[in-house]
């Protein structure tokens, strides 16, 4: 299982000398699912699109299968991708499209009507043979374009947030869809999203990446539980990051108290920043609590209600089942596994912070970030000229 | 509605200005000098079928030669980015806003007998050639004058494709040759649909250049309904019966044509 297959090593990339990726390491192992994981602009569709061959490194190297690929032109890579917007070929219907990389290999035509109806199979898309792509839904497209690129038994495959143009519920169904269809065929797949929870759910690894570095490699567990820095504890999932001191081994010190953890391994009276997830805050009565706060603010979010609570200034987010009104007075009770220490990073006071938490706001930065996005790429397409 | 309100005066400009001159056309082709109904304008048509035949020659090959010209000027230019490529895009504009009439004199000048070619000609030695008052005058004015319009639809229909198809013709194992024969050519059949028609029927229906360049000798539909209604020939009802012909013929093969770009994208055939 863990035979590495794709190395990245030392690759650097500017355009008109904005540094995209930085000096950035990265192995992949075969047949494994790893996610690419980064706000809009940190690099991972660039990272991509060196693998895809779409894009040469201003510097560094590209190993695969031990053998350097810089300068292998995409077309004789034995990889293919999943674009963002699928880029079916409009004139062919879905068969052709399909068929599209086998008829260039000279596949004998019985083989290739064989081996793309077993793919159309693989995606569920049996009998839509001749339909042309504008007649098909988002999802059918999309998985076209997968068809399209496995049909070809590739090595690896990228995919390049696939998913983004969906609806919710149909992506929910992909991603389960996606990750049977990897175990199934038993290749690589290398995904890129800036979707935290699309990564959480179908990776073996994930690459969480911002301003051209890597932040954190790991399994989604050691991700979500052991965050690296506070852009990581805020990007994956939500986090509730406040400044602390770790007095001893075992003993954090935040709002002038001490708390028991289960953290270890720093320097005696440390500066640190202690992560708190949302979901192991207990609500208690207040002389019962460990901290006493103020509730500013209160939303119904199906499953559970996210509260905001004021605590001497510094706002939390407490995701709880049990209903406060706003203005309440409540104690809080975190259980020692319910720390999470850091090291002091770059990033710490950026994150973490819910004084202006607000559903729409959410909604609004994803759609922002989608369209720099867009901006971004069509912008390394123009350099590539 | 309201955009039905907007529409109003192009219902009445196209009313006035396409559809009443196409029943006029239509009424006189189906009646004689009397007024009174016949069919004689079109029996009489057969002595012209040389001048049918050498019209939609000249116009298929001066079509065919722009695409030959002008599709690789349009894909090249449309992959060319900055500088050069605003350079070559006004250098083939240029032509267009000189009056078409000026522009097919400087021909008439550069190809003469005496002209700027047959004396370059001369002065290095070589005998000089006939090219004026040819057929293959006739078509090098057609494609001069309109090769911009087999040029345009096809640079715009190359330049807004999408990139990302390139690099998925690439990614699943297309070297540029088969990129370009599979995948933009196809795509591209759409604006030399729309070229095709913007040149045959300008080309089929001029009179202006073959006068000019073909020295009265190759007669062009053009011509010989101009003679009908200024010349001197003066018969209106046999011109506007020529002219329905043609008009019948030119839309049946644009026609034609749509169907076999069908899916591809409708050319304009008007």
């Amino acid at each position: 299982m863990a035979k590495e297959l794709i190395r990245l090593q030392d690759l650097c990339m500017a355009f008109d000398d904005e540094p995209v990726l930085d000096n950035l390491n990265l192995y992949i192992n075969d047949k494994e699912f790893l996610t690419l994981l980064g706000p809009s602009g940190c690099g991972k569709t660039t990272t991509l699109r060196i693998i895809g061959g779409f894009t040469t490194p201003t510097s560094g190297d590209v190993l695969f299968d031990g053998v350097r690929i810089n300068d292998v032109p995409p077309y004789k890579r034995q990889i293919n991708t999943v674009f963002q917007k699928y880029a079916l070929f409009p004139h062919l219907n879905v068969f052709e499209n399909v068929a599209f990389g086998l008829r260039l290999k000279k596949v004998p035509d019985a083989e290739i009507k064989e081996r793309v109806m077993e793919m159309l199979e693989v995606v569920s898309l049996k009998g839509f043979e001749n339909r042309k792509p504008d007649a098909l839904s988002g999802g059918q497209q999309q998985r076209v374009a997968i068809a399209r690129a496995l049909v070809n038994r590739p090595k690896v495959l990228l995919l390049d947030e696939p998913l983004g143009a969906l609806d919710l519920k149909l992506r929910k169904d992909m991603q389960m869809e996606l990750k049977r269809i990897q175990q199934q065929v038993g290749i690589t797949f290398i995904y890129v999203t800036h979707d935290q929870e699309e990564a959480l759910t179908m990776s073996d690894t994930i690459v969480v990446m911002d301003k051209g570095s890597i932040q954190q490699i790991g399994t989604p567990e050691d991700i979500y539980n052991e965050p690296k820095n506070a852009f990581v504890a805020d990007f994956i999932g939500e986090s509730n990051i406040i400044d602390g001191i770790m007095v001893r081994d075992k003993v954090v010190k935040m709002y002038g108290r001490e708390f028991p953890c289960l953290d270890g391994g720093f320097a005696e009276n440390e500066p640190v920043d202690v992560v708190i997830r949302p979901e192991d805050i207990d609500i208690v009565p207040v002389e019962q609590g460990q901290l006493v706060g103020t509730v500013t603010g209160v939303t119904f979010k199906g499953m559970q209600y996210d509260i905001i609570v004021d605590f001497r200034g510094f706002k939390w987010l407490i995701q709880t089942t049990d209903h406060s009104p706003v203005g309440a007075r409540i104690g809080v009770k975190i259980d020692p596994d319910g720390f999470h220490i850091m090291k002091k990073s770059q990033y710490s006071g950026m994150f973490g912070d819910y004084s202006s938490y607000s559903e729409e706001y959410d909604e609004l930065s994803d759609v922002e970030a989608l369209d720099e996005e867009e901006a971004q790429e069509d912008r390394e397409e123009g350099y590539e000229e | 509605m309201r955009s039905k309100g907007i529409a109003i005066p192009y219902v009445v400009w196209m009313a006035i200005f396409v559809v009443v001159p196409l029943i006029l056309v239509v009424v006189y082709a189906f009646t004689n000098r009397s007024g009174g109904f016949t069919l004689e304008n079109f029996a009489s048509m057969s002595q012209y079928a040389s001048v049918f035949g050498r019209s939609f020659l000249l116009a298929f090959v001066a079509t065919v030669v722009c695409i030959l010209l002008g599709y690789p000027m349009a894909y090249f230019l449309a992959r060319e980015r900055g500088r050069l490529r605003q350079m070559a895009t006004m250098l083939i504009m240029l032509p267009m806003w000189m009056n078409f009439l000026l522009r097919t004199y400087s021909w008439v000048f550069l190809l003469e007998r005496n002209g700027f070619f047959n004396t370059l000609l001369e002065t290095i030695g070589l005998p000089k050639l006939d090219i004026i008052d040819t057929q293959g005058a006739v078509v090098l004015g057609m494609v001069y004058n309109f090769l911009p319009f087999m040029v345009l639809p096809i640079f715009s229909v190359i330049e807004k494709m999408d990139h990302r198809l390139i690099e998925a013709a690439q990614d699943l194992g297309a070297n540029s040759a088969e990129v370009f024969r599979r995948v933009i050519f196809p795509l591209s059949l759409p604006g030399v649909l729309s070229g095709v028609t913007m040149v045959f029927i300008p080309s089929v229906s001029t009179f202006v250049i073959s006068r000019l360049l073909g020295g009265g000798k190759s007669l062009l539909l053009g011509d010989l309904i101009e003679m009908q209604f200024l010349g001197s020939a003066y018969n209106p009802h046999l011109g506007s019966a020529i002219s329905l012909v043609m008009m019948v013929i030119v839309l049946v093969s644009m026609g034609i044509m749509n169907r076999f770009g069908e899916g591809e994208g409708e050319a304009v055939v008007l």
